[in-house]
């Protein structure tokens, strides 16, 4: 129960930034990165310049700190006094030139207290876990909940008017926060393949932290310290401005602000270039910080590999051949659909233009690696895709109507009615807040109109259905008390409560035990028989689509690769790479010969070749596979190839 | 339940030892002596050994540590070397105001924090930058200058509301509504920006969650999915940055008690720093810690209610 992750340092510095050796590069591109952010640089810019106006204030400042100037006093801007005079004449400008000195020091001392407590603290708690680990996270625990500014003015009480003081405890009560966060960072480097491959060389572990970890961490310390920074600057002006580390008449920046409130009903101007500066400054580290953080995922994500980047661009889709199915008979027509995730800069296709149907009472297996838009084709379908991602292009028909123009409120109402959707994981897919019987109920509600009485009723049918043996018991549990299997149960009954046509089942088995998975997939059969619906099964596992499915599409990097009849697939696969799926697939393999595997990995999206999506891996690509864009083909039948080299394997008996 | 309730409590008393330890030794490091203090200039040598036998502080530390800890239990927190009131009537009498300032605070910029954070996770776009500028500028600005500021717009020019002063509720209640309007605005304009931007980025966690999907491809509505399923699961999170607003706000109090010139305990906690009024300083630690752990077990209690996994554990 870590109920205090959201620190109160930063609260959304969470993205799990993975270490590379490489850091030297790493954090070259990462300047880099922020070389391209304007606000980055004009927040740096602009704290360099207030630094060095600190520093060199002597030089800078029109006047000195406390020169007087009566005639002129409480000026506002002039000539004279560019930012306004004080009470006694003083040049507001060069005092906020020389408070600084007293600032920065004091940021300073705030911010080294904190990272130096907490850079090796969080690494060892994290690298070496255990009693240690718990102990930390004992103390930090206790250290967030004292309100840091009572401990702060206990050591002032302690050391009157002593910033050092203040400023080291300041740094010594923020520091549980970074503590928490490097060692967040620590965990996953602690497992990451290059750290182990240290260790099993015999690398010791105070090396792998100072070589390994630390450059990791680093990244996530300076922009934790420009957070703390601000922080440590808003701590400093605040104790100058209750006169606890300065008096009045000193050229302090809280002081300066607590004159001009003084001064507020002659000259209001006074508070605007105090307040005005610090805001700017705690703005800048702020912002700063955030553009950091923004820069260092940057610069990761940018890390890996050369992509090949035009190629994956909308406007330069391969042209695929989509023959129109004709819609009228067919319960769901997919036409031409395309969906693209949108980022910073780009739209990256991850389904490109695909078509098929789904006939009343038949069952098509949506079949493909992970990675090969399965999944977002079926989303799409729901409109229910991730909010980076969205159709850029196609149709969706359903009973003869093009569903992709309705609005949201209409679509809703197709949902549950018309789609059921099953998905992965049992274990999250069930509103953890809430019973069994109050979440089905309130499907059960919405679809039959009935009240609470009524559906009670309703939902044991339901759960009988799916061959719950006790569903009374079962209402009253909720999604955590369920086994995976029972839980799967759980959200067939719940797609089901609407009495849909088409049931999308996504990977409704792969998280399961292998005896539950026959279990959940004897249960879609056996209601498939009984209610007539459609069934929509995504997967990547073959023994399961021989199963239960009537028809096959199997998926490649967004395109469809082959079509068939699931007897004539395994019969004879008219793709080699259905083929090498096949010959991959475990319940083949033969006793005592390794698996055949296919070679290589499937292209990423975004970085899909323009020729042959398979090419690189295909045991039988050609030149002409390389050549341009591979058009899905008509064969005999209802068949559908995506290879070009089709009629040439074939006769070579290849396929 | 109870057994977290329990728990929770068990593992507070160590919390109180150690920070009430803390705070007295770090004072024990105090070069100023705390019997010349309450004294003033004019005594005799007497007058002054017989002060420091009635302080206590001819004995060894851990005796008196040990003599405080005892006081305590009878209820006895000392009494101030400024002006020798018992320091536990001083909190109490202070107690009233600043926690007047604290509630209305927090369920202020709590009602106000959530929904910004809820419209924003729905509409994002302009809204959620509209949040992000809020939180930002709610960081940025320094509290006192803020309520400065406030105080020059509505105090002095617009003359509308008290620049300073509290006014009890039984005395007058439009008074005490008046007294609170500015403090409340400044200590609220960075709780809200807090609370909105963690509402909103857990409302779009949890609707990004495979329930929700599971939820929408049953076919229920928005209504139902934003208000009762993703703002129940959000909830959890939400909860508990209200906690951690609480507690900031006892220091925020220090602030805009000293700003305000409310009679309240973060207005003493200064006083009693620059007088170096330690027995008051050290009464003060103990109940803020206290308080802290109060706030924390109620957090603990809603957060185990609204999450069932640990209700039922």
């Amino acid at each position: 129960m870590n109920k205090h992750s959201p620190t109160p340092v930063n609260p959304d510095a969470h993205e799990v930034i993975t270490g590379t050796e490489n850091t030297s590069v790493q954090n070259r591109s990462l300047i880099r990165v922020m070389l391209h952010k304007p606000l980055a640089l004009i927040c740096g810019g602009f704290l360099l310049l207030v630094i060095l106006g600190a520093i060199f204030a002597a030089l800078v400042a029109p006047y000195p700190p406390n020169a007087l100037d009566l005639p002129n006093a409480l000026s506002g801007p002039s000539a004279r006094h560019l930012l306004g005079s004080d009470e006694l004449g003083r040049d507001i400008l060069s005092r906020l030139l020389y408070g600084g000195r007293r600032v920065f020091p004091g940021v300073l001392e705030g911010v080294l207290t904190a990272l130096i407590l907490a850079v090796p603290i969080g690494i060892l708690a994290g690298y070496f876990g255990g009693i240690f680990d718990r102990l930390v996270g004992a103390i930090t625990d206790a250290l967030l909940s004292i309100p840091t500014i009572i401990l702060v003015l206990v050591v002032l009480a302690v050391f009157p008017k002593n910033t050092h003081a203040a400023m080291i405890a300041f740094g010594i009560l923020v520091s549980p926060g970074l503590i928490r966060i490097v060692r967040g960072e620590t965990l996953p480097l602690k497992e990451a393949d290059f750290v182990s491959a240290a260790r099993v060389a015999g690398v010791s572990d105070s090396q792998i932290m100072i070589r390994h970890i630390r450059p990791g961490v680093i990244r996530v310390v300076i922009v934790q310290g420009s957070f703390i920074a601000a922080g440590a600057l808003g701590y400093m002006v605040a104790l100058g401005y209750l006169g606890l580390t300065a008096s009045s008449g000193e050229a302090e920046w809280g002081q300066m602000v607590a004159s001009a409130g003084a001064l507020l009903n002659r000259q209001p101007w006074l508070l605007v270039p105090t307040g005005g500066l610090i805001g700017l400054i705690v703005l800048a580290f702020t912002l700063f910080g955030n553009a950091l953080r923004d820069a260092s995922a940057e610069a990761i994500a940018a890390a890996p590999g050369p992509v090949s980047r035009g190629s994956s661009a909308v406007e330069n889709t391969a042209q695929s051949q989509g023959i129109p199915p004709d819609p009228s008979k067919k319960l769901l027509s997919v036409i031409n659909l395309s969906v693209a995730f949108s980022s910073r800069s780009r739209d990256l296709l991850a389904v490109d233009k695909i078509s098929f149907d789904v006939n009343p009472s038949e069952i098509v297996g949506l079949v493909g690696e992970s990675g090969a838009g399965k999944s977002i084709t079926s989303l799409a379908i729901l409109r229910l895709l991730p909010n980076t991602a969205r159709i850029v292009n196609g149709q969706i028909m359903f009973e003869g109507r093009n569903i992709t123009g309705l609005d949201d409120p209409e679509f809703d109402r197709l949902r549950g009615r018309s789609f059921g959707l099953v998905s992965q994981e049992p274990g999250s897919s069930l509103d953890p807040a809430f019973t069994v019987g109050s979440q089905l109920g309130e499907l059960v509600r919405l679809h039959d109109g009935v009240n609470r009485k009524e559906s009670r009723s309703r939902c044991l049918e339901l759960l009988n259905h799916v061959r719950i043996r006790k569903p009374e018991q079962l209402l009253t549990m909720y999604p955590h008390e369920l086994s995976g299997g029972m839980a799967q149960r759980v959200s067939i009954a719940m797609a089901l409560a609407g009495r849909p046509k088409l049931l999308i089942a996504d990977e409704p088995t792969s998280a399961l035990d292998v005896t539950v998975q026959n279990e959940i997939l004897a249960l879609l059969r056996q209601l498939q028989l009984e209610t007539k619906m459609s069934v929509l099964f995504v997967t990547h596992n073959f023994g399961v689509v021989a199963d239960l499915c009537d028809r096959v599409i199997v998926l490649y990097a967004g395109q469809i690769f082959e079509e068939a009849d699931v007897f004539q697939l395994f019969d004879r696969p008219m793709n080699p790479y259905t083929k090498g799926l096949l010959l991959a697939n475990p319940s083949n393999a033969q006793p005592g010969q390794p698996l055949p595997i296919i070679p290589g990995r499937i292209p990423s999206i975004g970085s899909w070749p323009t020729n042959c999506r398979f090419a690189q891996r295909c045991p039988y690509a050609a030149d002409e596979c390389l050549a341009g864009p591979i058009p899905l083909l008509a064969l005999e039948g209802e068949r559908k190839s995506r290879c070009i080299r089709v009629d040439d394997l074939r006769k070579e008996g290849i396929l | 339940m109870l057994k977290i309730i329990g728990r929770r409590f068990l593992i507070s008393l160590p919390l109180v030892l150690i920070v009430t330890m803390l705070s007295f030794f770090l004072v024990l490091l105090t070069p100023g002596d705390p019997a010349a203090v309450m004294l003033g200039m004019n005594h005799t040598q007497a007058e002054y050994e017989a002060a420091r036998e009635k302080l206590g502080l001819n004995q060894p530390a851990l005796t008196r540590y040990g003599h405080w800890l005892k006081d305590l239990g009878n209820g006895d927190l000392g009494v101030s070397i400024f002006n020798s009131e018992p320091v536990l009537k001083i909190l109490k009498g202070r107690s009233g105001v600043t926690f007047s300032l604290i509630l209305v605070t927090t369920l202020f910029s709590s009602i106000i924090g959530v929904g910004l954070g809820i419209a924003s996770a729905i509409r994002r776009g302009f809204l959620a930058r509209i949040v992000d500028l809020i939180s930002l500028l709610g960081l940025a600005l320094p509290n006192f200058w803020v309520a400065l500021v406030l105080v020059a717009i509505f105090s002095v020019s617009m003359r509308l509301l008290p620049a300073i002063g509290y006014i009890q509720p039984g005395t007058s209640l439009s008074g005490w509504v008046k007294s609170l309007v500015l403090p409340v605005a400044v200590l609220s304009a960075s709780a809200i920006g807090i609370i909105a931007q963690q509402t909103r980025s857990s409302m779009l966690e949890v609707l990004d969650s495979p329930f929700i999907r599971t939820l929408r491809a049953g076919g229920l509505g928005r209504i139902s999915i934003i208000y009762r399923h993703a703002l129940r699961n959000a909830a959890i999170s939400i909860i508990t940055v209200v906690g951690l607003t609480f507690v900031s706000l006892l220091s925020g109090t220090v602030i805009a008690e000293t700003v305000f010139a409310l009679p309240g305990l973060g207005g003493l906690a200064v006083q009693a720093t620059s007088r170096v009024d330690l027995p008051v300083i050290q009464g003060l630690v103990l109940y803020f810690t206290v308080i802290v752990i109060i706030v924390n077990l109620i957090v603990d209690i809603i957060y185990a209610w609204l999450n069932p996994r640990i209700r039922l554990s």
